[in-house]
């Protein structure tokens, strides 16, 4: 059964596959040029009138730079003369430190834990050091671990020991996914520490019976707060306190902040990528933006995002938002992060073991 | 008579040409990276990584529910197939335009439609709870995701061959006394089976390897309803590159056997159908 | 066409129960997840919608996944008939081999699938020296996008042509042959007619899947706004940045570009079939 076709259709369909490649080869070009331009405009940068810088960063950030970069954009242009345009790169933490690692040229990084820091540093991308580069372990704003609970808060969470209680759901993503979620489960770590005095085999059984509450272990921090907003899922979310704030804002009359009376200082840390700023000429302007964090405009800024400022006495100015009063314990008690990653979080740590045996 | 025959039809070089340079620079040397990375890793490693209990635990999650997801699909993809080319009915255009929708709509904002629908929240999930059964954060829910994942391969892939098909055997069987199901598994069957098992092994592959949807829906509780890719993921997360390599190049094992075997099975039938002409 | 359709339907209390069946999974499997999407989309009125998609990045994802969708598909274009022509019209050794082969990025777990390429052209890379010398950039920029959506669609085509040209046979083929037409000329006027309709598929699956690859895509983009990220990506960064009702709305574009393309699809299949019908 031949179907006959008309010639002028074939004559249509290949003009069409024609053309398809015609536009194929020439967007080629196009981007092709733009990719070289682009190259001689970072060859010349340094004198150029416009410069550019690439802020790897990561999620829940967005906000918080995109005030800031204009701040910035206008400080730097005061004082120089020349314009900055940011490029904004947002993603899970982790995931955005293996990408520049990988190759992704930023000039800075201003990631959620020292850690993912230290495994650009590891690539060889940043000297080692960089903790001290800038002042508070370089990290100009901070953050904490907050309970969100459902309005009125009908199961009574007041602190950590309620969410081991039977018949509570907990949401927290998975500490082995998201960075993030590292904090959530030291957090719980430092307050058992307390109840139980080090008491290692206690803490551990204590960490094991709030995990056994986790209801959904989501693979990062929004897929958790989804599961628990928008899906209705649980009693309990962890969260970090910004991230907290910003449910609260868009559902003010559902849930409420629950602060505990045990947690942990969440440091975001920011760095210069050594090799990059070197090789673009850009180390001046990307020193500057990342010292310009800690000036009282950008701390401002800062706290407007409910990141809690490092500066203690614009701190205060925001003492009607943040429990100022919260006990917080540092990475530090942890013997840092390298040391908690490996105990806690790598294949065979405390996380495995925990899962392991409720099997 | 093939045989005597044997390249009658000009193009061969060029065709394999095409064919090979494209598959070396797109598919086969940057698949070779990965075995390269791998083999870098000490044999007892690699198997000491993917012999983990949660690993072994993922992949039974992974590979069973992209089993049972591939079956409903081969099953509804044979139905939608035939419906879409052999009856007319009010809507039909609007549906076969749809088929094709799982592709364009990105993983993750499937998985989190789905996963607001079927909670115990949401439309349907609120309807099975009722009953006492929960999809979102269970394995029916995995199973859900990737259904919806792999629908257009079979039916796409057997929509063209029944389109094809030449209706004058089923006539003849038909004027010859047979029964409706009889011509459908004698003579229909026979003719889109290859196309069933290609779709059925593309499907399956595809739901194997998936995360964008699943990650949202499964609750991701290791050894109940952790998927592999997932696992790699947090791999990676740790900068532990060796076992995230390792992990995946048993996966890529997996699914070139499957495709092998889709692939022999098919050009068996290839050639049975030839013969039997 | 016509008499076979009527002849071989089956009876009327089966038609209607296989499209009865047919009805409710695409209702409960298709459209229910779209109409969540599109109310998810308006929650918040149509201000917030046409913010959303007028937004100067969402734009620029808009063009960013046009051009990534054009390139896949003329890539494979080009693959797809040569390969569909070498595996169904000649024999040879490894045959098998090669169509697994070229079936296997379909099934490769899309995070896979991003890993090798950083592995292939990034800094771990052995020839990643060479690039930057040659100020290439592949991973994390355009060029790392595109060869991404390449391989998660690479089958498609040939795939959709192969069935159908097995079961076609190459019988026509080879008595043209033996008459002395050239390899093109044959294409042309026999093999070409019979695969239409599954090339016209296997465009558009081509095409759809290319615009909402997220995962591949998402491990060697970079993210970096207004240049590296397609519209899946923008989608999963506004949702990450708490933006539930906007990430909806682009995620809505998508679906109106796919519905762009099936509305094409199915005018070209409607004068096509028309023609054919009127030759007769």
């Amino acid at each position: 059964m031949v179907i006959i076709m008309k010639k002028s259709i074939l004559r249509t369909a290949l003009a069409g596959a024609i053309l398809i490649s015609a536009l194929a080869g020439f967007s080629g070009c196009s981007s092709q040029g733009a990719s070289s331009t682009d190259a001689q405009q970072s060859g010349t940068q340094n004198t150029a009138q416009e410069i550019t810088l690439t802020n790897v960063s990561y999620d829940p950030t967005r906000e918080l730079y995109e005030a800031y970069n204009k701040v910035f954009a206008s400080y730097w242009k005061d004082k120089t003369g020349q314009d900055v345009v940011v490029t904004q790169s947002h993603g899970g933490s982790g995931k955005q430190a293996l990408e520049v690692a990988n190759g992704l040229e930023a000039d800075v990084v201003t990631l959620a834990l020292e850690y993912d820091v230290n495994a650009v540093r590891d690539a060889g991308l940043i000297e080692d050091g960089w903790v001290s580069e800038f002042a508070n372990d370089s990290a100009p704003y901070t953050s904490t671990i907050v309970f969100l609970v459902r309005k009125g808060n009908p199961k009574n969470i007041k602190d950590w020991d309620d969410l081991v209680k039977d018949g509570v759901g907990v949401i927290t993503p998975n500490p082995k996914t998201s960075g993030g979620a590292r904090w959530n489960y030291l957090a719980a770590w430092a307050y058992a520490d307390k109840l139980y005095n080090g008491d290692e085999a206690q803490i551990k059984d204590f960490i094991k019976k709030l995990y056994q509450n986790v209801l959904v272990l989501d693979s990062g921090a929004r897929g958790a707060t989804t599961t628990f907003v928008e899906n209705g899922q649980g009693d309990v979310l962890i969260a970090w306190e910004n991230e907290a704030f910003l449910s609260i804002k868009d559902y003010p009359d559902d849930y409420e902040i629950v602060t505990p009376s045990v947690s942990i200082l969440a440091q975001p840390s920011v760095a210069i990528v050594d090799k990059v700023v070197d090789k673009r000429g850009t180390r001046e302007v990307a020193t500057e933006y990342l010292q310009y964090l800690y000036s009282d405009e950008a701390q401002r800024i800062a706290g407007d995002n409910y990141y809690r400022p490092s500066n203690e006495t614009i701190l205060k100015e925001y003492s009607n938002v943040f429990d100022l009063n919260i006990n917080l314990v540092t990475i530090q008690d942890f013997g840092g992060w390298d040391k908690a990653q490996k105990t806690h979080f790598s294949d065979g740590g405390v996380f495995d073991e925990i899962y392991e045996k409720s099997e | 008579m093939k045989r005597a025959t044997k390249r009658v039809i000009p193009g061969f070089g060029l065709s394999m040409g095409v064919t090979l340079s494209i598959l070396s620079l797109v598919v086969l040397i940057p698949l070779a990276s990965l075995v390269v990375f791998t083999a870098n890793m000490d044999f007892g490693d690699v198997i000491a990584t993917i012999t983990r209990k949660r690993v072994l635990a993922g992949f039974e999650v992974s590979i069973l529910t992209a089993l049972i997801a591939s079956l409903i699909n081969a099953v509804m993809g044979v139905v939608l197939a035939w419906v879409l080319v052999r009856y007319d009915f009010p809507l039909k255009r609007i549906i076969d335009g749809m088929i094709e929708l799982p592709f364009a709509l990105p993983t993750a904002v499937a998985g989190i439609a789905l996963t607001s629908l079927t909670a115990d929240t949401g439309l349907i999930g609120g309807f099975f709870d009722k009953l006492g059964i929960k999809i979102a954060y269970t394995r029916i829910g995995i199973i859900i995701a990737l259904v919806f994942i792999g629908i257009p391969f079979v039916v796409r892939a057997v929509q063209p061959v029944l389109e094809k098909l030449d209706g004058s055997y089923e006539e003849a069987a038909l004027v010859m006394g047979a029964s409706r199901t009889r011509i459908f598994w004698k003579v229909i069957f026979p003719e889109i089976r290859p196309a069933v098992f290609t779709g059925f092994g593309l499907a399956f592959g595809r739901c194997l390897g998936e995360y964008g949807s699943v990650v949202f829906i499964a609750g991701n509780q290791p050894y109940e309803t952790e998927i592999v890719p997932l696992i790699i993921m947090s791999e990676l997360q740790e900068y532990d590159y060796s076992s995230a390599t390792a992990i995946a190049l048993v996966m890529l094992a997996i699914s070139f056997i499957i495709l092998f075997g889709v692939n022999l099975i098919q050009m068996r039938n290839a050639k049975i159908l030839k013969g039997g002409r | 066409m016509q008499t076979a359709k009527k002849k071989s339907g089956g009876s009327k209390a089966v038609k209607w129960i296989l499209i009865g069946i047919s009805f409710v999974f695409i209702f409960l499997m298709l459209v229910l997840p779209l109409i969540t999407v599109i109310t998810e989309a308006l929650k918040q009125g149509w201000q917030v919608y046409i913010e959303a998609v007028a937004d100067e990045y969402t734009v620029k994802a808009i063009l960013l996944t046009i051009e990534a969708t054009v390139f896949a598909v003329a890539i494979n274009t080009i693959f797809g008939l040569f390969a569909a022509w070498a595996l169904t019209k000649f024999r040879f050794k490894g045959k098998k081999l090669l169509g697994t082969l070229i079936d296997l990025p379909v099934t490769v777990s899309p995070i896979i699938a991003g890993l090798i390429f950083v592995l292939t052209f990034g800094r771990q890379s052995p020839i990643y020296p060479l690039l930057e010398q040659l100020d290439i950039k592949i991973v994390f920029a355009v060029p790392g996008i595109i060869i991404a959506t390449v391989f998660v669609t690479f089958p498609f085509i040939s795939r959709e042509l192969i069935p159908v040209l097995e079961a076609q046979g190459s019988d026509e083929e080879e008595a043209a042959a033996l008459m002395g037409a050239k390899g093109f000329t044959i294409f042309r006027k026999i093999t070409f007619p019979h695969i239409k309709w599954a090339f016209l598929y296997g465009v558009v699956l081509c095409a759809a899947r290319a615009m909402g690859e997220f995962g591949a895509v998402s491990v060697l983009s970079g993210h970096l706004r207004g240049k590296t990220n397609t519209l899946p990506l923008h989608v999963e960064i506004l949702f990450n940045e708490f933006k539930y009702v906007p990430a909806f709305a682009v995620a809505s574009i998508l679906v109106i570009m796919a519905v762009i393309i099936l509305i094409v699809k199915s005018v070209a299949e409607y004068i096509g079939k028309r023609e054919s019908e009127n030759v007769r």
